[in-house]
């Protein structure tokens, strides 16, 4: 049975080994799609509706066409359709240069018959609201109703009960490179794209549909790329707009979008709103679940959130809706539904605790079904001193008030089958590792140089990786779900694990050994029952003459796993006068399964954390109910965490079993629901509404005081 | 650009001042163009439209000179990413990046003699007869500068769109301040935004740098 064997006879995997593109990213060299000139490269941009809902009544492109420097104008609305959202593409202009690009779209001439718009849930929700999707009553999809046991016959076992009220905002992904691609066509029929994106032969597909191409024809090229968080699937309107440019016009065309409209178009995580009563038996057991609940994932659906989360209740009974605005749509984002849906949860477990008399650690061991979280508890409420909480939130005389919680989180991350990989040893020695995968700032690329490292006895420096091109047309899916490392890592140590059997192959004759016999470290095979019978890997590479080995590999189940756990503890200080909250530790246990490299993995829980807190404290899009548009489109009125935000934050890989999992979306799941915790517990009123402001604070503070 | 003319420009047929007056009255023939300028995109939209009259200025990038043919709107950021010599060669700094366009996440951050900039705030001509230092040349030749070996060791970056910018800013902050506290990077690196999570790492490495510089 395959496996990754012992802990202790692992040379590489699961240590900490600084990632192979670091050199090229901290120089400047490394290449993203932003970064990509083609000669006679022209530039592209797309006008954008200001209104959230119209009619196109007119278009006139004459004036931008005849801009000097201007060699395309397109249109992507047709006159007589309508305008749904504010960012909605109207057309779109290539130019010699990005300025000119700029100037030529404010000489597009659109006429917009302006319709009433809703932006916001509430609005959306409103008796006499405009109905903007005419198959769903008064703005919202039927309910999506969950139910097990019997809801009314839990109820009357409970001892306490908790009714509340929690609100996640609509967050935007801020992915630091827009969404982008640099498309070039060789001829007619051949294409190469330069995309920012997080699947590239997702991105071939696409675009080898729309073109109507062989998809051999379609090369799709993601060398880095700058972020994605779930929002970079296929080409978009503006993937296939930069190849239609580039072919209208027979130049490269680079086309990114700006920071306005890749906060408009490019995606958000839906808001969620909960109605929960809920209740425990006096021993402690939750015992019902009664939740209606909505969320908005713009102008289509997708706003569904976990609810429950992790714990377990016999009795549920769970509806919820999906309400339209005339919004740009959601895209996946970080664990999609969890880190929303466990803030809620997190939140009403310590409010059941709190009339329970228990100790919210206390009343999740009795409720968590999870063995490897309840261990987690143990190490997490240890690492922060659990025991230093406020026994009664909110006591003390002090103006800053320190507080702990804890929240959990549960995730996948097996992979999945389908990827194709090749490795080749060369006759000078050389190694090569190719992949259709793609590097989107996880470290799949240094993963794959270590696996094959080991697997040959050489150092991950001595391997060659390519990622991120469809060219050699190995696919591999997109990276989605945390998927990505137990996806491509089986293949990969097959596919090494066959090429050093070829080798072994050629050699053993001349090493009197049989193949079972032989072993390789340090650049040298060896004998393993006769250790003076050596042959350094060069010279045993140098008798492949002009034929390299070349092998691919399968996705071995038995190499990967999925389901993980994890538990957060935050510490906070809060300063009663001014409201304003810092968050002074997290401890973050993440279950990982085996960790191929060990330094990555605590970069994932440390961005996973930091994105939660961001979530918890600071990020929520603004929708003007008056105008339709967004008022904080940039990166100065959305908040994302910077230095002065960041907290001692301790990553814990809690390594339970030697099989490979993802762990990219995990840890920003029990984040905000452990920092609301820490806030009850500082200051002894509850914010059931994220991000959790200073705001917020002073006037739940002056209620309490009332 | 007085305000009469810039209505003009927005390339619509009603001004901008019709628009207002139309919006919720039933049929009126609206604009794109924002009817409300808010907070700073104002900045922005001053920054478009009619292109002035072009110089050959010459710049010092990296120790090397450069002729370049630039717009009086044209930003540093332009000349460095998508610049053309007058020689004909690309220029081809790309290090660092436009994320934000208007001096609020640092992925522009070059130096200016010594000092750090936001090279998307910097208008090309401004930086004309000064010391320009991207990304690019802070390494000599193959030897890293400590920053970027340390940011390489303690891994303070992933998708590392961002890393150039913190790069630059973390050499400036120890060349003002061999030995910084956690306090004095945090303030130092405060105009440099990640959004993949590294700050921690980020940290460490500027720690680890100190020591040996
Ligand atoms: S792009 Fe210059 S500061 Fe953000
Ligand atoms: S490393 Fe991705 S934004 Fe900083």
């Amino acid at each position: 049975m395959a496996s990754w064997g012992e802990a202790s006879e692992s040379r590489l995997i699961g240590k900490r080994i600084p990632r192979l593109s670091g050199k090229d990213k901290v120089t400047g060299k490394a290449k993203y799609t932003f970064d990509i000139n083609r000669p006679g490269m022209l530039y592209g941009r797309i006008l954008r509706s200001e209104v959230a809902h119209a009619n196109v009544v007119d278009l006139d492109l004459s004036e931008a066409e005849a801009m000097p420097g201007v060699k395309a104008v397109l249109p992507l609305v047709e006159v007589g359709r309508k305008i749904r959202y504010q960012g909605q593409e109207i057309a779109a202009v290539a130019a010699e240069t990005d300025d000119i690009a700029r100037d030529a779209i404010r000489r597009i001439r659109v006429d917009l018959e302006e319709l009433p718009s809703v932006v916001t849930e509430a609005d959306a929700m409103a008796e006499n609201a405009p109905q903007i999707r005419e198959d769903w009553v008064g703005n919202q999809s039927a309910p999506n109703v969950r139910e097990e046991g019997d809801i009314n016959a839990g109820f009357e076992q409970a001892a306490v009960e908790v009714e509340a009220t929690y609100h996640a905002p609509v967050q935007t992904h801020v992915c630091l490179e827009t969404h982008g691609h640099v498309a070039e066509w060789e001829d007619d029929e051949n294409l190469t794209v330069w995309a920012s994106t997080q699947g590239v032969f997702g991105v071939r597909n696409d675009l080898a549909g729309r073109f109507n191409l062989p998809a051999n024809q379609v090369r799709v090229i993601t060398e880095h790329m700058g972020g994605g968080f779930g929002s970079k699937f296929g080409p978009g309107v503006e993937g296939r707009t930069a190849a239609d440019l580039a072919r209208t016009t027979g130049r490269p065309v680079k086309l990114m979008l700006t920071r306005k409209a890749e906060h408009l178009v490019a995606g958000n995580r839906p808001s969620m709103t909960q109605h929960v009563r809920a209740g425990a038996t006096s021993d402690g057991r939750i015992i019902a679940y009664d939740m209606k609940g909505y969320g908005t994932g713009g102008i289509s659906s997708g706003a569904g959130f976990q609810a429950p989360y992790v714990y377990h209740v016999p009795n549920v009974r769970a509806e919820r809706r999906n309400v339209t605005v005339n919004v740009g749509n959601q895209r996946a984002m970080r664990a999609p539904g969890h880190p929303q849906g466990a803030f809620a949860m997190d939140s009403l477990m310590d409010e059941l605790a709190e009339k329970l008399g228990m100790n919210p650690l206390e009343f999740r061991r009795i409720n968590d079904p999870s063995e490897v979280r309840q261990a987690q508890y143990t190490l997490g409420a240890q690492e922060i001193g659990w025991h230093r909480r406020n026994s009664v939130p909110g006591s003390g005389t002090s103006v800053k008030k320190h507080g702990i919680g804890v929240g959990s989180g549960q995730w996948g991350g097996g992979g999945g089958d389908g990827t194709q990989a090749r490795v080749t040893i060369n006759a000078d020695g050389t190694v090569e590792a190719v992949t259709g995968t793609q590097d989107i700032g996880t470290g799949i690329r240094t993963a794959i140089a270590i696996i094959v490292a080991e697997e040959l006895g050489l150092n991950p420096t001595d391997i060659t990786v390519k990622v991120g091109d469809s060219g050699p047309g190995l696919p591999s899916g997109g990276s989605g779900g945390s998927q990505t490392t137990a996806s491509v890592a089986p293949v990969i140590k097959t596919a090494a694990a066959a090429a050093k059997q070829k080798l072994f192959q050629r050699v053993a004759p001349q090493l009197e050994a049989p193949v079972e016999d032989l072993r390789v470290g340090n650049r040298t095979i060896y004998v393993v029952s006769d250790r003076t019978k050596t042959i350094k890997w060069e010279l045993a590479t140098g008798q492949l003459g002009m034929e390299s080995i070349s092998e691919g590999g399968h996705w071995d189940r038995e190499l990967r796993q999925g389901g993980v756990a994890g538990t957060q503890f935050a510490e906070v200080e809060i300063d009663t006068e001014t409201g304003a909250i810092s968050v002074i530790k997290i401890v973050a246990v993440q279950d990982c399964g085996l960790a191929i490299n060990r330094l990555t993995t605590e970069s994932q829980i440390n961005g996973g954390v930091i994105m939660g807190l961001g979530q918890a404290l600071l990020e929520e899009r603004f929708m003007d109910a008056q105008t339709g548009r967004m008022l904080n489109a940039n990166l100065e009125d959305y908040k994302v965490p910077g230095t002065f935000e960041i907290p001692e934050i301790k990553s814990i890989v809690f390594d339970t079993h030697r099989k490979v999992t993802g762990v990219g979306e995990p840890p920003c799941i029990p984040t905000p629901g452990a920092i609301a915790n820490a806030v009850y517990n500082a200051i002894g009123v509850r914010i059931r509404s994220l991000p959790i402001t200073p705001d917020k604070i002073l006037t739940a503070l002056a209620e309490k005081k009332a | 650009m007085p305000d009469k003319d810039k209505e003009k420009k927005q390339g619509t047929n009603i001004s901008r001042r019709n628009f207002l007056k139309g919006v919720g009255t039933g049929t009126v023939a609206a604009t794109v163009a924002p009817s409300v300028l808010i907070g700073s995109e104002k900045a922005a939209e001053a920054q478009t439209e009619e292109a002035v009259a072009s110089a050959t200025i010459q710049l010092n990038i990296n120790g090397k000179p450069y002729q370049v043919e630039v717009e009086a709107r044209t930003t540093l950021l332009t000349v460095l990413r998508d610049g053309i010599d007058t020689s004909g060669t690309n220029i081809d700094l790309t290090g660092a990046k436009l994320i934000c366009d208007r001096g609020e996440c640092g992925g522009c951050t070059v130096m200016i003699d010594g000092k750090t900039v936001y090279a998307c705030m910097m208008l090309a001509m401004d930086a004309q007869d000064k010391q320009i230092t991207t990304v690019e040349g802070l390494a000599d030749g193959d030897d890293l500068h400590p920053v970027q070996e340390a940011f390489v060791q303690h891994d303070a970056l992933m998708c590392g769109f961002c890393t150039p910018g913190f790069v630059v800013s973390s050499a400036a902050l120890l060349s003002e301040n061999t030995k910084p506290t956690l306090e004095d990077i945090k303030v130092g690196l405060s105009g440099n935004t990640c959004r993949c999570g590294t700050y921690p790492f980020i940290f460490d490495a500027v720690k680890t740098a100190s020591r040996k510089m």
